[in-house]
């Protein structure tokens, strides 16, 4: 059994110009223990789609989904009083910004032990204990003194480890990270990414991380999701993506890597991600792609297997009969047809 | 904290000279002759006008009559009223209980109401009670205050005889001061009817007098609660697995009721003008009557003594609550 089943979720928020649908069909698997990398540009869908799984939409935004299940728990049926039992025990988040992600009014040792306190039903004598062992384990000196501090006393980096202390507080099956290193010091982004796949190592935890930076997923995740717009564009493993990437979106998004960008300079993809008003008819992606056609302009494509995973387009990159079929159907950009 | 409040405390001194300044030119530019006006209608004689001039020291240059006053003032002298021949500073005190008694109700009335009002409203937002809530504090906060006590009155004591019209509590009884407090000081002395009548006197001036707080508050409770709802750290709270309730009774609230104190703190100083006007609809036996009072027999100095002591209270009471504000806040609490 899988640890998260998800089918075709979809999220949406109604707003003054009509109804934003942030998430759009999205299917996914994930197994006990595996690191599931989660990219895309900023609002192609990867927070919210977490936030849906974790039932953190806030209103009066709508989700639905054909299958939603979370360690064989239905989670489209589930009690709003069961969910909360579930919820910041057996599946935990941490956030981007560490310190607006703490109450600024209470104390790291409050806010660690609450969790304890209200999930493991433990004394406030035995929650202190376990916090300072926690607060240990996340690599903060001399926890004691910790405890009784503010989040504005801490660092950045201090208090993304206090949020991932919380986090782990109750052994979680599945850890989800969104971006957490992206608002901290690059030396100390290095660091907490170490502390979350050493912690992931120890406790065999499942843990989704999400991020639009494809150096953290290439030293990070097993399996890699790609999200545009909403939609899932490509799902592999990890060694494989970057092998060989299958849709056009993650080769454009592999060749923004600065390492692999000539001469030093970044590669960045032309044009926006789709917003409420221009959302293409057909593939989302058609008019940044250079590969698009009158077909995919018009015919949005199905997500489905592909290779080693699942892919969302008319003409992936590794498929032999490629060329022709974008001559086919009528190339929009002469580089296509090249 | 220690810095913050020596800062805050030290701002006390420029403070407090302001306000002799302003208790003692501003009586001074009331027009009128107060020994023509303690003499009443029969007039005076020009000798001992004079004489009354020397004795009140109305004789001297302007700056030396408030050098004579500020040096007597910081001694504790405030002088005597000029109709009664009582120290204002007794008259003052025997009067205050009155006032803070009322004020107290006021502003408990106003936050026992306008609290939980302005969180359900932030909750239920653009729902009809939150609609609602609005729309009356709006109302609440425009309305003139002597207009709603009279229509209060109108109502209630003149049309269903609900209450009483005016005073503190009924004529029958008479309550040895204790506290100066009625409500306490009827059950220290066991007489139950006569906290029923204290309590049937307070019911329409603490409606008149919280009803501006009230809107205040209300609407700075919901405005910040929807702020703070809508941080981070609530939706931290909401991954954690915590009900609902204690994210917003004390995860929310606590960080909604900084901005909150501080608008408290602020209506202090109103709801003492307020006060001034209240007292004097209900003929409420307090030190803004008494204020009001001295306004007409132009008895300078209760006016100025008054106007001091009302000044320091409402001093005292702003840095009460910025303490409270640094203790509420830890942000403040730690910056040294
Ligand atoms: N509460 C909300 N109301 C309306 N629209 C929302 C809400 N939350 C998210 N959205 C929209 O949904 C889309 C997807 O947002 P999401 O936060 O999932 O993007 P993301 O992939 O996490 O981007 P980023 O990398 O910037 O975090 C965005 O266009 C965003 O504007
Ligand atoms: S379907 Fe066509 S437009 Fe869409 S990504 Fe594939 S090649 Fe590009
Ligand atoms: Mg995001």
């Amino acid at each position: 059994m899988a640890l998260v089943e998800i089918e075709n979720l979809s999220v949406e928020f109604p707003t003054q110009g009509g109804i934003m649908r942030a998430v759009d069909g999205v299917s996914l698997k994930l197994e006990e223990g595996e690191v599931l990398g989660v990219v895309g540009e900023s609002g192609s869908g990867k927070s919210v789609t977490m936030l849906a799984l974790m039932g953190l939409i806030p209103f009066p935004g709508r989700v639905r989904a054909d299958k939603l299940t979370f360690n064989g728990r239905d989670l489209l049926t589930i009690s709003e009083k069961e969910r909360r039992k579930l919820t910041g025990k057996d599946v935990a988040m941490i956030f981007q910004e560490p310190t607006t992600s703490l109450n600024p009014s209470f104390t790291v040792g409050f806010q660690l032990t609450e969790t304890l306190r209200l999930h493991e039903g433990m004394d406030r004598k035995a929650a202190e204990r376990r916090a300072i062992e926690l607060l240990s384990q996340v690599g903060i000196p001399s926890p004691e003194s910790r405890l009784s501090a503010y989040p504005h006393q801490l660092s950045g980096g201090m208090n993304q480890r206090v949020m991932i202390a919380m986090a782990i507080a109750c052994n979680p099956k599945l850890l989800i990270a969104d971006e957490p290193t992206t608002a901290l010091d690059v030396t100390i982004q290095a660091q907490i990414l170490d502390l979350l796949m050493n912690l992931q190592k120890e406790r065999k935890m499942g843990l989704v991380m999400i991020t639009h930076n494809m150096g953290v997923v290439a030293d990070t995740a097993q399996r890699v999701m790609v999200m545009y717009a909403g939609q899932i564009m490509e799902e592999r493993s990890a060694a494989d993506l970057f092998a060989s990437p299958q849709h056009p979106y993650t080769a454009a998004l592999l060749a923004a890597l600065p390492e692999r960008s000539e001469g030093g300079r970044l590669a960045t993809i032309p044009g926006v991600v789709p917003g409420l008003y221009d959302r293409p008819k057909g593939c989302l992606f058609s008019p940044r792609c250079a590969y698009a056609t009158e077909h995919s302009r018009n015919v949005r494509p199905e997500l489905r297997p592909w290779a080693s995973g699942h892919i969302r387009c008319h003409y992936p990159l590794g498929d032999p009969n490629r060329n022709a079929a974008i001559h086919h159907d009528h190339p929009l950009k002469t580089e296509a047809a090249s | 904290m220690l810095r913050f409040i020596f800062t805050r405390v030290s701002l006390i001194i420029p403070t407090f000279i302001g306000i002799t300044l302003l208790a003692f030119f501003l009586i001074r530019l009331v027009p009128g002759d107060p020994i023509e006006t303690l003499a009443g209608e029969r007039g005076i004689d020009p000798a001992r006008h004079e004489q009354l001039r020397k004795e009140y020291g109305f004789d001297q240059p302007i700056l030396v009559q408030y050098g004579i006053y500020l040096s007597r003032v910081l001694q504790g002298d405030l002088g005597k009223s000029m109709i009664t021949q009582e120290p204002v500073l007794n008259e003052f005190s025997s009067l205050f209980p009155a006032t803070i008694e009322l004020a107290l109700c006021a502003i408990l009335f106003a936050l026992i109401i306008g609290l939980p009002a302005g969180i359900i409203a932030a909750i239920r937002r653009n729902s009809i009670f939150d609609h609602g809530v609005m729309g009356v504090s709006l109302a609440g906060y425009s309305m003139p205050i002597f207009w709603w006590g009279l229509i209060l009155i109108l109502l209630f004591s003149v049309q269903f005889d609900l209450t009483p019209v005016s005073g503190r509590i009924d004529v029958l009884y008479y309550i040895e001061p204790i506290t100066g407090f009625l409500l306490i000081d009827t059950l220290l002395s066991d007489e139950v009817d006569a906290f029923w009548s204290a309590v049937q006197h307070l019911i329409l001036p603490t409606i008149v007098l919280g009803t501006v707080p009230l809107a205040v508050i209300a609407r700075m409770t919901r405005s910040a609660m929807l702020e703070v709802l809508g941080e981070d750290y609530i939706r931290t709270a909401k991954a954690k697995g915590l009900s609902r309730f204690r994210i917003v009774a004390l995860h929310a609230l606590r960080n909604a009721l900084i901005p909150v104190v501080t608008v408290i703190g602020l209506q202090i100083g109103v709801l003492f003008t307020g006060a001034i006007l209240t007292e004097t609809i209900f003929s409420w036996p307090g030190v803004g009557k008494w204020l009001i009072d001295a306004i007409f027999r132009r008895d300078y100095p209760v006016l100025q003594g008054g106007a001091l002591l009302l000044g320091v209270v409402v001093m005292s009471v702003n840095l009460l609550v910025d303490l409270a504000y640094g203790l509420i806040n830890p942000r403040i609490r730690h910056t040294r």
